[in-house]
């Protein structure tokens, strides 16, 4: 069958077999090998994209049903050879070690973002709780959404005075 | 990599439209809500339909609305409003109990209530929630549509009244006065299924309790609600006592297992407590001493 999306602003139309899993399709058909894939059962979460805006976990979603909507992939947070707040927040705030998780947090974070500018730390815990970090321990993934946060609202701050 | 194994996919366009294939295609066809729940059983191919009529397009029904009678839910709306509705958590603060503790975020973006209803797992939460709160479920098909109670509603483990070519389409629940609800899980880590959960809802008549429901989840099947505890409810005062005895009943009434989650005698205890403390703050909702 044929499907078609937009992936990361750009309009794509491919044909897929049905049981495609959008994960897959992802990586291995449109090559944006940045969207990762671990436990392949919903629970770990470095599979997330956003569709329409919303984090959702792409090992459980079929490409079939992503036609129509709107994805964003990791490899769409830069714009412009500029990086998003929130992947400069995790290269300050050394929220990676081995990086698997890390395209997953990421796109959760930019959705928290979008919804609440200003999270409190157990927000941003809660945002994260469907998604498994191998490596950190969470604290510097907490710590580089708040500086995501931070900066965002400095310069938005900014901006209006 | 697990892969489903090869089926036909097709969108349906509205809800006559989606019923119309089910009836054409059989029981070969399947409806993907959320796909939460079909998918990774589809992925482990415990689960094999040649036709899967995706249901998201369906906009009529998403909803969450009231009229003087009682709450209406469309079969498509997701966890995440669930949660998020403000109508939900002011009649039915159930509601909001369970959602924050279903799944994760991420998961509840996408799994829907008709799915969970439909899908019936017996640790799933949802079901034991609506049946506590005596909600009737709305099933369409070619030929009209039915009214059912949760009791007839949910048949058993992964079976539902909802046949062949039928669709679950709307959830309806009594409000009534004086009314409150509440949901206890014990879960072993944020985001997993319960272990153990109840849910209870009772409405008040002055200071006695009018009536009230119990729904169990992760305890066997046919626990979605324990009969026996409406008798013990109906026309009592609230006291620790009381909330004891309907504590036990429902311990008496379940059936765990023993497995990775626990052994069946801790399932059991939790049976019992989770209902008590469920049934305490339902009836402190009740009657205006908690939010
Ligand atoms: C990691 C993880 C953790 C979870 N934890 C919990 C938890 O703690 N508690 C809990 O309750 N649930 C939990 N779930 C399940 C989750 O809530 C599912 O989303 C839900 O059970 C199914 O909803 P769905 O919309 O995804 O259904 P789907 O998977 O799309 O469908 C499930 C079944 O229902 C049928 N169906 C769907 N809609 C209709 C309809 N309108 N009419 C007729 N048939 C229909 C489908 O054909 C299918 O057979 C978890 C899921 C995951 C992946
Ligand atoms: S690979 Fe999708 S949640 Fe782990
Ligand atoms: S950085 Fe290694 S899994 Fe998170």
């Amino acid at each position: 069958m044929q499907v078609n999306m937009t992936v990361n602003g750009q309009e794509v139309s491919e044909e897929i077999e049905p049981r495609h899993l959008l994960v897959h399709f992802i990586r291995d058909q449109l090559g944006l090998t940045g969207t990762h894939w671990g436990c392949d059962t919903s629970n770990c979460g470095t599979c997330v994209v956003l569709i329409d805006g919303e984090p959702v976990k792409s090992c459980s979603t079929l490409a079939a049903m992503a036609g129509g909507h709107q994805i964003t992939t990791v490899e769409g947070l830069e714009v412009d050879g500029e990086l998003d707040p929130v992947q400069e927040g995790f290269m300050n705030c050394h929220g990676l070690q081995c990086g698997f998780c890390t395209p997953g947090m990421m796109l959760t974070a930019r959705a928290l973002l979008n919804k609440n500018p200003d999270p409190s730390e157990a927000v941003i815990r809660e945002a994260i709780s469907g998604q498994i970090c191998r490596c950190t321990g969470y604290s510097t993934i907490v710590r580089s959404i708040h500086w995501a946060a931070n900066k965002e609202t400095k310069v938005s701050l900014g901006s209006a005075s | 990599m697990q892969v489903p194994a090869p089926f036909e996919y097709e969108r349906a366009t509205s809800v006559e439209h989606a019923i119309a294939l089910r009836e054409r295609l059989g029981e070969e066809a399947r409806f993907v809500a959320g796909g939460h729940s079909l998918l990774p059983m589809m992925k482990l191919r415990l689960a094999n339909p040649e036709y899967l009529i995706d249901i998201n397009d369906l906009s009529e029904l998403f909803y969450i609305s009231e009229d003087a009678n009682e709450v209406r839910i469309g079969a498509m709306t997701r966890h995440r409003d669930l949660l998020d509705s403000e109508l939900l958590a002011q009649h039915f603060p159930i509601f909001r109990d369970a959602e924050k503790v279903i799944a994760d975020p991420v998961v509840r973006n996408r799994g829907t209530l008709g799915g969970s209803l439909c899908q019936a797992d017996p640790s799933e939460d949802l079901s034991a929630v609506c049946a506590a709160l005596d909600a009737a479920c709305v099933i369409k098909s070619t030929s009209g549509e039915r009214v059912v109670s949760m009791a007839d509603f949910h048949v058993g483990p992964y079976e539902t009244a909802v046949g062949d070519a039928e669709m679950l389409t709307e959830i309806r629940i009594p409000l009534r006065p004086n009314s409150g609800s509440a949901y206890e899980k014990v879960e072993r880590r944020a985001g997993d299924w319960a272990i153990v959960s109840s849910g209870a809802a009772v409405w008040m008549d002055g200071d006695v309790i009018a009536n009230g429901r119990v729904g169990l989840a992760a305890v066997g099947p046919n626990t979605t609600s324990i009969e026996t505890v409406s008798a013990a409810l109906s026309g009592a005062a609230p006291s620790e006592e009381l909330y004891q005895t309907v504590g036990d009943i429902a311990a008496a009434n379940c059936s765990p297992q023993t497995d990775q989650r626990g052994t069946a005698a801790y399932k059991r205890h939790l049976a019992m407590e989770l209902t008590r403390r469920s049934l305490r703050r339902a009836v402190a909702r009740a009657t205006g001493q908690e939010a």
